[in-house]
């Protein structure tokens, strides 16, 4: 493989109380590309990509063993501080959940949280990442308004864009379309195709045409283990796994 | 549990034996009807052909529908474009056998040029290579698409010798016997074009079963 | 066709209810209103009694119990949320949680004489604060913190865990989160319960008998620790020690009128912005 590897997971066992939700798991995340995990629900998948942003932590009673590493450095490290960390690697939830301010303070409140005060810039980058998130003709002349006014496929954009605006190295996307109509979706999946040029992209979802349309390597989960890996056009063409071919197939059940 | 969608594959699938079915009678009866300089039968052959023409497009409109409605993958896609190819060359196939029957009018009423020996055996390889893909494709067996692959050979060279004595013996030898040496030449050129058919047909069903290309790369054919 | 007659019996027992319930409320309003609104006048309302009680106004009063009343929310406010804001965003979930909301609920419980005492005892006696506003505050402001706990985690535990995930996912501390996310969208809700205490603790009559009030002073209060007037002991003190009792009845009903007023007055605003905040959020 020539592409860099930007983010890794290692022999990961992850345990919520006693229930291990993942069993021995390994991928390698590609820079600038994007990633799909599939799977059924329940198999650990939403768990997983948690991991690459520290938000599991916030589950109490969990247990990681195994590494996972953003460039090289373990993210779990005690000298690492999970704040950065998330700085780093952004989030797009499968409901989309804007703050209740306007449009404008929820995007610049990444700035802010990051110390970022000069008025100018922030006005900047706030329109940059409304361009870049391709919701600017949308939004901007109304601004001051509240961020609810907004449809649930520009909400999702608008969450988007908050993570353009901290320059998030990787964007995490968990089931992103899974609320909103087609039209959105495909507006979506458009913006992912568009922004793996400049960020490394993982995302899950229960979708498989989807995850066939904008992925370039596709991972199949069933039952906290990683089945197979790979690039997305071997997978649903050719997967290796009698498993892998009865989920993308139909068959399963 | 059958799916709608599993009832509908296997409807695709019966449609495809039936054009190769339809195929592989043309082939027979234009060559029964060359043997028996029979210009009925030879009629026949070339008026069936309109039904396979009708079911070429019905299957390949099916295909068509079950990809648009159902976004296959994996092995299903496979099967349903290895279908469509299927489809294609069976009836290219079948046209060949009207070419074929179409020469009965030109040699029934003439005297034969020499006792045929050499077109009947390129007959029997052309029909059993085209049996043996269709057998290859209702079993899903890569061994019996081998051994169609690792016969053609053969049938070129027994072209090429049919040629080489029809131009060498009796065309440049006997002027007057050139009209009828060269539809015997078609006939085995026909002939052979029937065999490069029936290696299509079982290269694509190589990729089927084992999503590997083999056409244009013979040398993955011992992998 | 059995049904259906069952359920109008149910629907006509509800619409009973709630009719004895208004009926009560308007009961209570008119008698006050009818035995007091004879006294209220401009007057009335901003000068110092005079004559035994018998003229001029309840002013003093009026302002004695607002000094009390704020000086209650003072305390309890800061205190209460903070706590609020631990129980619910800081405190591990289990055992020791459930130990602390059952202690806050029974505190709540607690007969309002009996925190008159504790505040005699404790703040009146122990810490030297004498009678005085002080007193009378800190005592007020025990009593209140239930309360503004109570709502101040029902706002908190309201807002979405998903704003506070997606805050922490833009690389936010937790501290950041609950300043700048969960208090601003918290806000109405507590006000409501801070607006819903100081309607209670306006009323209460048995905690300030022993640490504040006191019948009569002469002119305003000087500082936090000094006796102050309040509306409810004066109501309590004009039908008990008046030597004037039918000029000072009606007194009494003219200041249970404002009293009444203040706290139906104090509800309506807590309602107004509880529909308000309802309204923007859904």
């Amino acid at each position: 493989m020539d592409k860099n590897i930007k983010m890794k997971a290692q022999d990961i066992n992850f345990f919520y109380g006693k229930h291990q939700a993942l069993k021995n798991v390994n991928i390698d995340i590609y820079a600038n590309q994007v990633t799909a995990l599939i799977g059924p629900s329940g198999c650990g998948k939403s768990t997983f990509i948690r991991l690459f942003n520290r938000m599991n932590e916030l589950i109490p009673h969990t247990t990681l063993k195994g590494t996972v590493s953003l460039d090289d450095t373990d993210i779990n490290a005690p000298s690492i501080d999970p704040v950065q960390i998330r700085r780093r690697v952004g989030m797009v939830f499968q409901k989309p959940n804007p703050f209740p301010k306007s449009i404008f303070e929820n995007i610049s409140y990444g700035l802010k949280v990051n110390g970022i005060k000069d008025p100018d810039f922030i006005e900047e980058k706030v329109v940059k990442s409304l361009k870049r998130a391709a919701l600017w003709e949308e939004a901007k002349d109304r601004l001051n308004d509240s961020a609810f006014k907004l449809s649930g496929g520009q909400q999702q954009r608008l969450c988007i864009a908050r993570c353009l605006a901290v320059e998030s190295e990787v964007i995490l996307f968990d089931e992103p379309c899974a609320s909103l109509d087609p039209v959105s979706t495909a507006k979506i999946e458009e913006l992912i195709l568009e922004l793996k040029k400049d960020y490394t992209i993982v995302i899950v979802t229960h979708n498989m045409q989807q995850a066939a349309r904008v992925a370039d390597y596709t991972g199949f989960f069933l039952l906290g283990e990683l089945i197979e890996f790979g690039k997305t056009q071997d997978i649903f063409t050719a997967p290796k796994d009698k498993r892998t071919e009865a989920y993308i197939t139909g068959r399963f059940g | 549990m059958e799916r709608h969608f599993d009832a509908e594959l296997k409807d695709l699938n019966n449609d495809i034996l039936k054009i190769g079915t339809l195929a592989q009678e043309a082939i027979y009866k234009s060559i029964e009807s060359l043997k028996d300089r029979d210009k009925d039968r030879a009629k026949t052959v070339i008026e069936d052909d309109k039904k396979i023409d009708e079911l070429e497009l019905v299957i390949d409109e099916k295909c068509l529908d079950l990809i648009a409605r159902h976004q296959p993958m994996a092995k299903d896609l496979r099967f349903i474009t290895t279908g469509m190819k299927l489809n294609n060359e069976l009836e290219r196939i079948a046209d060949i056998a009207v070419d074929i029957a179409q020469r009965v009018f030109e040699l029934a009423d003439k005297p034969l040029l020499k006792p045929l020996v050499d077109i009947p055996r390129l007959t029997t390889i052309a029909q059993d290579m085209v049996k043996t893909a269709i057998d290859a494709f209702i079993k899903g067996d890569i061994e019996l698409a081998r051994r169609v692959l690792l016969a053609d050979p053969e049938a070129d060279k027994l072209r090429n010798s049919i040629q080489k004595e029809l131009v060498e013996e009796y065309m440049v030898k006997d002027g007057s016997a050139s009209p009828r040496a060269v539809q015997l030449l078609l006939i085995a050129r026909f002939l052979e074009r029937i065999c490069d058919h029936a290696t299509n047909i079982a290269e694509d069903i190589i990729y089927m079963v084992k999503a590997q290309v083999v056409r244009h790369h013979p040398e993955r054919l011992k992998g | 066709m059995k049904r259906k007659y069952i359920q109008g019996i149910g629907f006509s027992g509800l619409f009973l209810c709630m009719f004895s319930t208004l009926f009560f409320l308007g009961l209570i309003i008119y008698f006050i209103t009818v035995r007091g609104a004879g006294v209220i006048s401009w007057d009335f309302l901003t000068q110092a009694p005079r004559s035994g009680m018998t003229q001029g106004g309840v002013a003093p009063a009026i302002i004695g119990t607002l000094y009390i009343t704020l000086g209650a929310i003072l305390f309890s406010l800061p205190l209460g949320l903070a706590c609020a804001i631990y129980l619910c965003e800081y405190s591990p979930k289990g055992f020791i949680v459930n130990i602390i909301r059952m202690s806050i609920n029974n505190l709540a419980g607690v007969p309002s004489v009996v925190f008159g005492l504790f505040g005699l005892a404790v703040f009146v006696k122990l810490f030297g604060f004498g009678i005085s506003i002080l007193s009378g505050s800190l005592t007020l402001g025990i009593l209140a913190l239930p309360l503004i706990i109570s709502s101040a985690q029902e706002a908190l535990l309201a807002v979405p865990q998903s704003i506070r995930e997606a805050s922490l996912s833009l690389g936010a501390t937790k501290w950041e989160t609950i300043k700048r996310i969960v208090l601003p969208a918290a806000l109405p809700g507590i006000l409501t319960g801070v607006i819903l205490s100081i309607g209670r603790v306006a009323g209460e009559t048995a905690p300030i008998l022993f640490t504040a009030a006191a019948f009569y002073m002469r002119g305003y209060p000087k500082s936090i620790f000094s006796e102050v007037m309040a509306l409810p002991y004066h109501i309590y003190a004009l039908m008990t020690e008046g030597i004037h009792p039918e000029q000072q009845r009606a007194i009494a009903y003219g200041c249970s009128l404002i009293l009444l007023f203040i706290v139906l007055f104090i509800s309506g605003i807590a309602i107004f912005i509880r529909q308000r905040q309802r309204a923007e959020y859904g």
